[in-house]
């Protein structure tokens, strides 16, 4: 008899007022005998709703069920036979419009915690002594990785199983991409990262840091250098300003500058050699995921007031709801239908303040969502010493501009075909945020892993 | 990876480390820079690409020990490692087509400012070099500067070495003496190359000045090294460093590079706390 409790086990976490002082992670993932409670609320449906809603298909009611038997490791191995990092998936999937918006538990209730199972069976695996996987026999040919992001890590590991020697050439000092430098620790701990990366490396992935494709070497001179198929997987690292005036003011970052020095340079440690701005009362001019990182970084870093300013309403928010309820509960002021205009500073351009304007929702626009319009007479100005942007990023040209015979569409994205990745060069196969424009994990991940399969296609059909 | 091939010493605190980085020396051109951290918890901070040797694979670096980060490199010695080195970064500058040259270095800019002097010098180009330094004792690199110039005029703010004078009123001298320079280059600080593009902005000639803002990743993820170009936002990292100093917006990127002095001083009070406490041991 399944368990008809129409909630979710709710899942332990640290008290709001203590954890936005910490960077330890907020969520503390279910016991054993919680994730077997919760697994026994799925009702195996024969037609396996959820798994349509899941980019990599997951078998979902089959490792729920085996985790029901309290059989995690056996659950930890059906995961990983469709997706490639579940311990971060289980974290940052925005489950309620994947897979658990398809659950038919939740019409009545909520719907079974997928995420959360997920999340508890890869991290009780990685504890509990999951082997080390063995090294496949090399089949002599080379495949390149541009990108240690989750596109270029799930390519890298598939196309190693098959036996290619894989290179992965990565820009900055780590791989991971955005999943560390931009998902702060407390969601995303920097070691389960890691984990998945040293896996790959057992494997026999090389990873080559500190190498900038287009710059250090072009593709061009990677195939020249042996490889016979390179998957680029460099994401969506471009910033977009908000395009108001006063915005180079000292105290004006982007989100991806804010998360960097905070992630990746460690700059929230005592005495870490990056500096960052200490700042009271910070705006932060976004509604994503990458907003509420940011707002939520600001505030362990001990800023007072911390407001998220959206153009649209609560209803539009297009963050993971988890991280909307985290964020209000740790004090992040919501200020909905409200526009910058103008950021205001000092005379020695330090930050000062932001003039916004109310807004309220007209006509739908071209992405179906009403737009919002200037409510007139309405501005106003917010007290500040900082403003981060977190309004959206773009492909970096770097490949483009390098790459001749690559395509790529008005937005910069490289155009690649959705079934196989492959683009307009022969040999280049492309995935992930610097295909798409920034999206998610899962979707960068699912890219990836076609693409490793359309390159083992590829190379073999060329001789 | 990244040893330290070679270290000298150019003047108190200017030093010069020959760095052995294949992947970069294969590619760098003058006016690109590398972007370097010390240790494993170290910053990332970027320097200009002195000299590369594409045989030996190696790069020449020459710093100025200005704060914690390059004090610690300072302290480095031949046969260590450093534990991230990448490039080359920025675009490399155009020089093609340059006959006849004005290069203005100011302190440190001189080794900037080198590398451009040397590929015009060499390409056939007539290159006037102007080197300004604060006295005697920091002039650098003058025999290189020497083999790399047509015309090398040292200058001091104090008069102990060459003539005393401002590296704006030689170069104005110039112009005014009739010497028709198809581009002047300006490397030095901030403020230096403000004056030069204030100097050659009534005679119309092409300034273009290199723009040192902070800089993070160096591949164009931040923007913290953005600035205004003509009222146009440009990251300095990839759109630059080079730029035309006549379009360049010299007091906003000015007031950004002293976004964190106030944590730089903590820094090095920390670094200078911590060499000493390796001293006592
Ligand atoms: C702050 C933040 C929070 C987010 N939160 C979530 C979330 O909760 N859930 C979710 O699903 N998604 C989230 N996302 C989105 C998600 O992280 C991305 O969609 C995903 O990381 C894209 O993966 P990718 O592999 O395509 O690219 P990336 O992760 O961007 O990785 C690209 C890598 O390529 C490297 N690179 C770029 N250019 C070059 C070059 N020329 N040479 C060599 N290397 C290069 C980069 O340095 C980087 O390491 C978030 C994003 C951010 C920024
Ligand atoms: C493209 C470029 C090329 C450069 N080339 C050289 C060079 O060849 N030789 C040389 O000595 N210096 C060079 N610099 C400047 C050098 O990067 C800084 O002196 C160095 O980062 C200072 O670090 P610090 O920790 O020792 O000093 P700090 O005390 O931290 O800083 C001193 C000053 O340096 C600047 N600075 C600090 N951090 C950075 C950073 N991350 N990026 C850029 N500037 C920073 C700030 O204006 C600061 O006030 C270059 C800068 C750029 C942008
Ligand atoms: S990978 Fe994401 S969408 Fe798929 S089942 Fe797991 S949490 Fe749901
Ligand atoms: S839809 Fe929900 S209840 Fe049905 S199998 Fe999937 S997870 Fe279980
Ligand atoms: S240093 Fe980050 S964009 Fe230029
Ligand atoms: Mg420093």
């Amino acid at each position: 008899m399944p368990n008809m409790n129409p909630k979710k086990m709710p899942m332990p976490e640290q008290d709001p007022n203590v954890r936005n002082k910490n960077f330890d992670e907020v969520t503390l993932g279910y016991t054993p005998e919680m994730a077997v409670e919760e697994a026994q609320r799925c009702l195996n449906c024969k037609h396996k709703p959820c798994i349509s809603g899941c980019p990599v298909q997951v078998k979902i009611p089959e490792f729920i069920a085996l985790v029901a038997e309290s059989k995690f490791l056996e659950a930890a191995a059906k995961i990983k036979e469709t997706s490639a990092l579940p311990a971060v998936c289980g974290r940052v999937c925005p489950q309620e419009t994947q897979c658990e918006q398809k659950c038919v538990r939740g019409i009545k209730g909520e719907p079974v915690a997928i995420g959360r199972l997920e999340r508890f069976v890869a991290d009780y695996a990685r504890e509990h002594g999951e082997e080390k996987p063995v090294q496949p026999a090399a089949n002599g040919h080379k495949c390149a990785i541009v990108g240690a992001g989750p596109a270029g890590l799930t390519c890298a590991g598939d196309l190693a199983r098959m036996g290619y020697q894989v290179t992965v050439f990565e820009a900055l000092h780590t791989a991971g991409g955005v999943l560390m430098y931009g998902i702060p620790e407390f969601r995303l701990p920097k070691a389960i990262v890691q984990k998945e990366i040293d896996t790959l490396k057992d494997l026999g992935v090389e990873f080559v840091l500190n190498f900038v494709v287009g710059r250090s070497e072009t593709i061009d001179e990677l195939f020249a250098d042996g490889y016979e198929a390179i998957f680029v997987g460099s994401g969506a690292g471009l910033p977009t300003f908000i395009g108001v005036p006063g915005e180079n003011a000292n105290g004006v970052y982007s989100a991806n500058e804010y998360l960097t020095r905070i992630n990746l340079m460690k700059a929230y440690r005592d005495g870490a050699d990056t500096p960052i701005l200490h700042a009271h009362k910070v705006a932060v001019v976004g509604g994503g995921n990458v907003a509420m990182d940011a707002a939520r970084c600001a505030k362990r870093m001990g800023a007072e007031e911390v407001y998220i300013v959206y153009r649209r309403s609560e209803k539009e928010l297009p963050a993971r709801l988890e991280e909307i309820h985290h964020a209000k509960e740790e004090g992040i002021i919501f200020k909905f239908l409200t526009a910058p205009l103008e950021i205001t500073a000092d005379e020695n351009y330090n930050v000062t303040g932001m003039k916004c304007q109310q807004m309220e929702l007209g006509e739908p626009d071209e992405s179906g969502r009403r737009r919002p319009v200037p409510v007139p007479g309405s501005e106003f100005t917010l007290d500040l010493d900082c403003v981060i942007a977190a309004i959206g990023t773009s492909p970096n040209p770097l490949i483009r501009t390098t790459t001749p015979g690559l395509d790529t569409n008005r937005k910069g994205c490289i155009v690649a075909d959705e079934e196989h990745g492959i683009t307009s060069k022969d040999g280049v196969f492309a995935g992930g945020d610097a295909v798409t424009g920034a999206a998610t994990v899962i979707l960068a991940m699912g890219a990836g892993k076609r693409a490793a399969a359309a390159m083992d296609e590829y190379i073999k059909n060329k001789k | 990876m990244y040893q330290i091939l070679e270290k000298k010493t150019l003047n108190a605190n200017t030093k010069l480390m020959v760095i052995e980085a294949p992947h970069v020396a294969r590619k760098a051109e003058p006016g690109q820079f590398i972007i370097l951290r010390v240790t494993e918890d170290g910053e990332r901070i970027p320097l200009t690409i002195a000299e590369y040797d594409r045989e030996k694979g190696t790069i020449t670096i020459i710093f100025q020990e200005v704060g914690a980060t390059t004090m610690a490199l300072g302290q480095l010695n031949v046969g260590d490692c450093l534990h991230d080195f990448v490039g080359p970064l920025g675009k490399a500058s155009e020089l093609e087509g340059l006959k006849k040259v004005a290069v203005v270095g100011g302190g440190l800019g001189c080794a900037i400012a080198y590398p451009q002097a040397k590929k015009l010098h060499e390409m056939g180009c007539e290159v006037d070099l102007i080197a300004g330094f604060r006295n005697k004792d920091i002039i650098i690199l003058e025999d290189e500067m020497k083999a790399a110039s047509t015309n090398l005029y040292v200058v001091t703010d104090d008069g102990s070495n060459g003539r005393k004078a401002l590296v704006t009123e030689v170069l104005k001298e110039l112009i005014e003496a009739g010497n028709q320079y198809d581009a002047v280059i300006a490397i030095g600080p901030m403020i230096m190359m403000k004056f030069v593009a204030e100097t050659t902005r009534p005679y119309g000639i092409k300034t273009i000045v290199s723009m040192n803002t902070i800089m993070v990743d160096g591949t164009g993820m931040c923007g913290g090294c953005r600035l205004t170009v003509g009222g146009e936002t440009k990251f300095a990292c990839v759109d630059g460093p080079d730029f035309d100093g006549h379009l360049v917006d010299f007091d906003g990127s000015m007031r950004r590079s002293a976004m964190y002095k106030a944590q730089e001083k903590a820094s090095v009070e920390r670094h200078e706390c911590n060499l000493m406490k390796q001293e006592v041991k």
